[in-house]
């Protein structure tokens, strides 16, 4: 049984058609990369898979439970479950990094404040800014709250992992380094992981297996050497490393 | 064939827009009073939130309060004495205050300091994903940033407007003081006998509605921002706006209502 399910998901806003009869299976432990343009719907996807949006059409299962059937208390106990790195990394602004990572402890669960304390500084010790803790948002660059943010995803230990655009906006050396720490985060907590990138360096770091979606259809599927060494026309212009004769006017 | 849309209006892109911020406003209200009433109740954080918006307010209202009894004195006199009707200075400024400059001045500046600066807080969380990133955390986002504020709103606002009431009726002896000789003790008597408890609570008993006015339409703005940047700058004028507009509409509401239950 997969671990997630999505079956004939389809979404529109307005007259734009941005998921069209969307079907996937994700396995338990599997770490599934999502290509394609921007506007085909990626980051939509995710956010029917933690009920932000609700399909016009389909289904999604979770561990066996249908996301979008679910009453609220349900939902909540689903989302404690899972992990969700925002591509903003979506930092509380008005807290310091230690409250931004210790707020779902103290809301969701009944730990005392040291055991609180303790994995809010485990939880920076594995992004390495520990030195960071009594920082806020404000004083941080992309680099450091990108990893501030998957911090506080992975802090309740979550069994799910969606990241969307983990690297964008990043220098090659910060995405090296952040797609190798989300590598190295997957190993030691052994999570099922989907994340949403235009980045093939992260990608070709983190993933098993690719997808990509083109104009809200899932065009192809299969490991990422074999979607990049593909003959295919699309997927040729989408890998394409190659910088195309095309001088600037004068 | 090819199916061409109608062409709307901008009157009817207006009268649109204006149903739907309507319908909107309501339901997200609505919404306010079936989550209020159940826990958690997050007293740490109205607290909180009424410790801000009373120091941020606090300043403006203050000189607010004074200016309102002082000009009002200042203005009235040659006229009441005119009509040698000058004793009644002190009897007229303090009905007026407590009935109705007091609530609706101090609220419109509420609205103006306030309800931008939710729906500009709001806004910006809403475009910056962290509203979401509350939601997937399995947080209600409503019940921690709208009901928390709206509440904090609904109290600290009357608490406000009998400040600034006790400030109008200082500048108003300091006018009289600057124009004619009248002992404290004669200006607190004669304020005593003027203000009824019936004066009193519809005055400052309607700024609990203003309150929760400016709350909730500063949220609503916030909390249904998009387009970025941009909607979190409408977010933050229209908030304003809509605000103030609608704590005069209530004023005239309240103020039917009051006359009605405390005859003067």
């Amino acid at each position: 049984m997969s671990f997630v399910e999505i079956k004939n998901v389809s979404k529109s806003f307005g007259d734009f058609k941005v998921l069209e009869d969307v079907s996937l299976d994700v396995q338990k432990g599997e770490n599934l990369v999502i290509f394609g343009k921007s506007g085909t719907g990626k980051s939509v996807l995710l956010k029917c898979l933690v009920g932000l949006l609700v399909p016009d059409t389909g289904e999604i299962f979770i561990n066996d439970k249908n996301v979008h059937k679910m009453n609220i208390k349900e939902l909540n106990e689903l989302r404690k479950n899972i992990g969700f790195l925002f591509q903003s990394a979506a930092l509380y602004d008005s807290m310091t990094v230690r409250e931004n990572l210790a707020f779902p402890l103290i809301r969701n669960f009944n730990f005392s404040s040291s055991e609180v304390q303790e994995k809010v500084e485990r939880a920076l010790e594995n992004v390495s800014l520990i030195d960071a803790i009594d920082k806020m948002p404000s004083e941080l660059s992309g680099g450091m709250r990108k990893r501030i943010g998957l911090a506080r995803a992975i802090i309740t230990e979550p069994e799910l992992m969606l990241y969307d655009e983990p690297t964008t906006g990043l220098d090659p050396i910060t995405t090296k380094e952040i797609s190798r720490l989300i590598r190295d985060l997957q190993n030691k907590l052994k999570m099922t992981s989907i994340i949403v990138t235009h980045d093939i360096l992260c990608a070709k770091i983190i993933s098993d297996n690719a997808i990509v979606l083109k104009d809200g259809i899932i065009k192809y599927k299969g490991s990422l050497d074999n979607l990049v060494n593909s003959d295919d026309t699309f997927l040729n212009d989408f890998f394409s490393f190659e910088v195309l004769d095309e001088k600037p006017e004068q | 064939m090819i199916k061409q849309k109608a062409k709307i209006t901008v009157t009817e892109q207006r009268l649109i827009e204006f149903f739907g911020n309507l319908g909107g406003l309501t339901a997200f209200a609505v919404r306010f009073f079936k989550t209020a009433f159940f826990p958690p109740y997050e007293l740490a954080e109205i607290k909180k939130h009424m410790d801000e918006l009373g120091v941020k307010t606090l300043p403006i209202v203050s000189v607010t309060g004074i200016i309102i009894g002082l000009v009002l004195t200042l203005q009235s006199q040659p006229v009441l004495v005119r009509f040698g009707a000058e004793g009644f200075l002190p009897f007229m400024v303090s009905i007026s205050v407590v009935r109705e400059l007091g609530p609706v001045i101090t609220a419109l500046i509420f609205a103006g300091r306030v309800s931008s600066g939710i729906g500009a807080e709001l806004g910006s969380m809403r475009v910056t994903e962290q509203i979401d990133a509350m939601e997937v955390s399995a947080i209600d986002p409503f019940k921690y940033l709208v009901v928390t504020r709206v509440i904090a709103c609904s109290i600290i606002l009357p608490l406000l407007t009998m400040y600034v009431i006790f400030l109008a009726i200082v500048g108003c002896y300091v006018a009289i003081v600057l124009v004619k000789d009248m002992t404290l003790q004669l200006y607190i008597g004669q304020i005593i006998d003027a203000i009824k408890f019936g004066d009193f609570i519809p005055g400052v008993g309607k700024t609990i509605f203003f309150g929760f006015i400016v709350g909730i339409v500063g949220a609503y703005k916030g909390y249904t921002a998009d387009k970025g940047t941009e909607g979190v700058g409408k977010a933050s004028t229209t908030s304003v706006v809509v605000a103030s507009l609608l704590i005069l509409i209530m004023d005239m509401v309240l103020v039917k209502v009051s006359l009605w239950l405390w005859p003067v």
